[in-house]
């Protein structure tokens, strides 16, 4: 290394005490935290963790994730690769409207967003009386925790790909159209390709959020146990019955996802090489 | 193919990119559009490609109106400034791609695309490279297969989008000629865009001067330079003296009365003569048809010297090539008569 480097003129001394204080604040604020809820899941031993998560109200709450996020992601993916698309590749009126309404979610309270289903389809909601006429669940029911996954998630994959997308510019799918290729084969054999990296993270980070949604999921849940009971919302549930153990056991597999994500995130930037989040290649 | 562009214009917002273009080439020639960025030359280019639309006028190719036909179906080979090679893929399937996306009964079989691919890496020289990505070749190399991928689909016209302009000047200037054999090799009718005037006159059979969304002059690499038609044509290409004129019949005031220069179809009124450094000679001391400057450096460069003087009144310094044999010192008084100029 060299001194001439203004990023490393600051003494030996300076730096190592600023890089102390990064390390110390990482391992108070993040790392014993989550080593704690893996404390507290095991703190009865495994037979007791185990048990817990084999509970039918947790297989349930899992169940109900795992599908949440199975139905949010896909149609968030398809959304944010056509909007990102969209916007990075052609000129249309509306698109900076566009791209406000894509970030509405990041900017909106989660519990708000939740309420919106509410005041929407709630049995007092706008569409309320059509809908209970007509024999249709949305809230309290397993249709409104989709719809308040999806619009929470709404923006990751889409936030991902514009950048990159309006980095790489249209040069490549207009040489791909000057040499004979239609619609679908130029996003298949050409933007498909460029983008899948950047796609992965953000259906990663995606996916992270949607089985990890709290705040709107618990406004248009209702918290009807083993029915429409989120992973998120069971932790609250068995930490508000002093049940801590089996809290903190299903809030280490949330945890671990997090881990998982973290893991394949820097697998693929080792791999691939992505420096910035989602600037493959 | 011959090419027809018939009143084309395109505006973006309140900018014209395009005024009303008007422009027909000849089959088998290699136009260049030259101009500074903003002229319009890369839209006109698109428009050709069928990558942009304008907003009124028609394309022909052979006669036959393309204006609304989409890019995939004009069978035109183009190249952009930065490749645009798939980098996801390796160098032969990037040449094949043209023949592979083509509908299955227009499609050639796998061995006939290799048989092309190979054919095509031979004719950009690079056949040992099929199996290599994009990212592992050189800005020179990345252009070569980009051509041969717009070759692969065997094109009607060949288009490119200052092809030179991302790469270092020893390679552009090797390229350039490798450039100009491939295109008497194929015999395509081919327009390539460049701000570069000195790789426009180098290749090009016939330029296309542009300016501000308009043809300023068409005309081969002499006749732009000894003819150009326009004030602006005289000073994009090549180097050229600007002094203010006052025009009478039969001949031009050089400033406030410095010279006289003749000119039988200079008119009358205000203007602009254009001296090139190199169409001058010294002149006895207080030649009425002359310039009476005063000598700010002087320096041998190859067979000519380089002068740069003062004229009186005139802010700019003015440039003159003589013979290298005339010693001239900083300070030295001189007469200089253009002997070749024109006056607009």
């Amino acid at each position: 290394m060299s001194n001439s480097n203004p990023t490393t003129i600051e003494s030996p001394w300076a730096r190592r005490a600023l890089i102390g204080v990064g390390f110390l604040f990482l391992v108070l604020f993040l790392f014993l935290p989550l080593v704690m809820v893996f404390a507290g899941a095991l703190a009865k031993g495994w037979s007791v963790f185990l048990e817990t998560l084999v509970d039918p109200d947790a297989l349930a709450a899992i169940r109900l994730t795992l599908l949440v996020a199975a139905i949010s992601v896909p149609i968030n993916s398809v959304f944010g690769v056509a909007a990102s698309w969209a916007i990075a590749k052609f000129d249309f009126r509306g698109k900076s409207l566009l791209i406000s309404l894509i970030d509405l979610p990041f900017s909106v309270s989660p519990v708000v967003s939740g309420l919106i289903f509410v005041l929407l389809f709630g049995a007092q909601g706008w569409l309320g009386p059509w809908l209970t006429e007509h024999g249709v669940r949305i809230i309290f029911a397993v249709p409104g925790i989709v719809l308040a996954t999806v619009f929470v998630t709404f923006p990751f994959v889409a936030r991902e790909l514009i950048p990159l997308m309006a980095e790489q510019g249209r040069d490549d799918e207009e040489a791909a159209r000057s040499l004979g290729a239609n619609g679908w084969q130029i996003f298949w054999h050409v933007t498909l390709p460029n983008i899948r990296w950047g796609l992965l993270y953000g259906v990663l980070l995606c996916n992270a959020r949607a089985m990890g949604e709290f705040g709107a999921v618990s406004v248009v849940s209702g918290h009807i146990r083993g029915l429409t009971n989120t992973m998120p919302l069971h932790v609250e549930i068995l930490y508000n019955e002093y049940d801590f153990v089996g809290a903190f056991a299903v809030a280490s597999l949330l945890a671990s996802l997090a881990l998982v994500t973290l893991g394949v995130k820097t697998v693929l930037e080792w791999r691939f090489g992505i420096h910035r989040a989602g600037a493959a290649h | 193919m011959s090419i027809v562009v018939d009143n084309i214009s395109r505006r973006f917002g309140g900018f014209t990119a395009l005024d009303r273009v008007t422009l027909e080439t000849k089959p088998g020639e290699f136009l260049a559009l030259l101009g500074p960025s903003g002229s319009g030359k890369t839209t006109l280019l698109r428009t050709i490609a069928g990558l942009d639309f304008a907003d009124e006028g028609h394309v022909l190719f052979d006669g036959q109106d393309m204006t609304g036909t989409p890019a995939a179906e004009r069978r035109i080979g183009f190249v952009f400034q930065n490749y645009a090679l798939f980098r996801h893929m390796t160098v032969a399937d990037n040449i094949a791609f043209g023949l592979t996306v083509r509908a299955r009964r227009d499609r050639p079989a796998k061995a006939e695309i290799a048989a092309k691919v190979a054919e095509l890496l031979e004719l950009i020289q690079l056949p040992q490279l099929g199996d290599r990505y994009p990212a592992q070749l050189s800005g020179g190399q990345r252009q070569r297969v980009a051509l041969a991928r717009a070759l692969a689909i065997e094109p009607r016209l060949l288009l490119l989008d200052e092809p030179f302009g991302a790469l270092d000047a020893q390679v552009r200037k090797d390229l350039r000629g490798w450039l100009r054999r491939i295109h008497d090799e194929t015999g395509l009718t081919s327009i390539f865009v460049t701000h570069d005037q000195e790789e426009a006159l180098e290749i090009a059979d016939r330029i296309v001067v542009m300016r501000g969304g308009v043809i300023e002059q068409i005309g081969t690499p002499a006749e732009v330079q000894s003819a150009p038609a326009t004030a602006f044509v005289s000073s994009f290409i090549g180097e050229t003296n600007r002094l203010p004129v006052t025009r009478r019949d039969g001949g031009a005031i050089i400033g406030d009365g410095l010279a006289t220069v003749p000119d039988e179809a200079c008119g009358q009124g205000g203007g602009e003569i254009h001296i090139r450094p190199h169409d001058v000679e010294l002149a006895e001391p207080g030649a009425a048809d002359a310039l009476p400057v005063t000598v700010l450096a002087s320096r041998p460069i190859g067979r000519s010297r380089r002068i740069t003087a003062e004229l009186a009144g005139v802010a700019e310094p003015l440039t003159f090539d003589l013979p290298v044999a005339e010693e001239a010192a900083a300070g030295q008084s001189l007469s200089v008569r253009p002997v070749r100029y024109r006056i607009f």
